[in-house]
């Protein structure tokens, strides 16, 4: 669990100093009017590519010898699509996804307790309606 | 207090990968938006709905890391970065400003939405829970955000990944150039 902390705070230190959990800058993004949010994250997704085939060929494991968590999605569309569509019309309003969320309460912008708790609530109708949704 | 300088994209992106690499060596994975259901699991949502009932113990470890990260916020923010302005596309800038966001160009969050004044307009409130709700609504039913999808999923190679990040963009460009335009001049 330590570890675990440490790397949120390493987490929390990397979006703040990157400025990702800046409003303006995902503004800026959507504007595509500036390389720095498309270099984040295609250079944290080209790494991570790396490490995955890096991990498959030299078969690396967890510390306790497990195969790695890798989450396996159910094939489909729908729900990527639309949930994914939904997410993004919520990330260009609040300037926030949901590990900017809480950071940015931590740097002190604390009106985005009120997003916080929109998200919440988004969670709990969707937990409510989620059977009458195309998946 | 140090007055560091931001980091640029070859930082950040790196540095992003070392987190998720980091925590599938110890047996876990990157992806911060299924918190926000074992949330509600624990306020006790499951008494309304099947979907809150899991064994949210065993996502305990990942509500820690949100309580890191929530502490390198404040760290970065109150003592590692210089404080100032993101340094915007000078089109940003204009655009912005011209739906009045007057602090675009010299402030790191906008005041209108961010500042301490938030609390006495309620449009702004509404707006910010509004947002928040389409976060949490979408992120779970596309079962995954930014972290989820665009850096775990993808780095993974997986198809629904890149289906949720074009998603991502449809919604975030759609708001962008087109609603934001119209809401962002009456607060």
């Amino acid at each position: 669990m330590p570890v675990i902390f440490i790397l949120g705070v390493l987490f929390g230190i990397t979006l703040t100093m990157g400025e990702i959990i800046s409003w303006f800058r995902i503004q800026e993004m959507f504007l595509f009017d500036s390389f720095h949010m498309y270099g984040v994250i295609g250079a944290a997704m080209g790494l991570g590519i790396l490490f995955n085939l890096l991990a498959r060929k030299f078969d690396w494991k967890t510390r306790n010898r497990r195969p790695f968590d890798i989450y396996q999605y159910e094939a489909g569309w729908k729900r990527y699509l639309f949930g994914g569509a939904v997410f993004g019309m919520g990330w260009s309003i609040t300037g926030a996804c949901p590990g900017p969320l809480f950071i940015s309460f931590g740097a002190g912008y604390v009106p985005v307790l009120i997003a916080i708790v929109g998200a919440l609530l988004g969670t709990f109708i969707y937990g409510l309606v989620m059977r009458k949704l195309p998946s | 207090m140090f007055h560091l300088s931001p980091w640029p994209w070859y930082v950040a992106g790196p540095a992003i990968t070392f987190v998720m690499a980091a925590l599938l060596l110890t047996g876990k994975r990157l992806g911060l938006s299924s918190n926000l259901r074992t949330m509600c699991s624990i306020a006790g949502a499951g008494k309304l709905a099947d979907y809150f009932r899991f064994d949210w113990k065993s996502q305990t470890w990942n509500l820690v890391f949100v309580a890191g990260t929530v502490l390198g916020g404040a760290v970065a923010r109150f003592l590692l970065l210089a404080p100032g302005p993101a340094a915007l596309g000078p089109d940003t800038v204009s655009q912005l400003q011209a739906m009045g966001i007057e602090d675009a160009g010299t402030a790191f969050n906008p005041v209108l939405l961010f500042g301490t004044d938030v609390w006495s307009h309620p449009l702004t409130i509404l707006l910010l829970l509004f947002g928040g709700m389409l976060v949490g609504f979408g992120t779970r039913w596309a079962n995954g955000c930014t972290s989820g999808h665009a850096i775990s999923g993808l780095s993974s190679l997986q198809w629904p990944s890149l289906i949720a990040v074009v998603g991502f963009f449809i919604g975030g460009l759609t708001i962008t150039h087109f609603v934001l335009p119209l809401i962002l001049p009456l607060l």
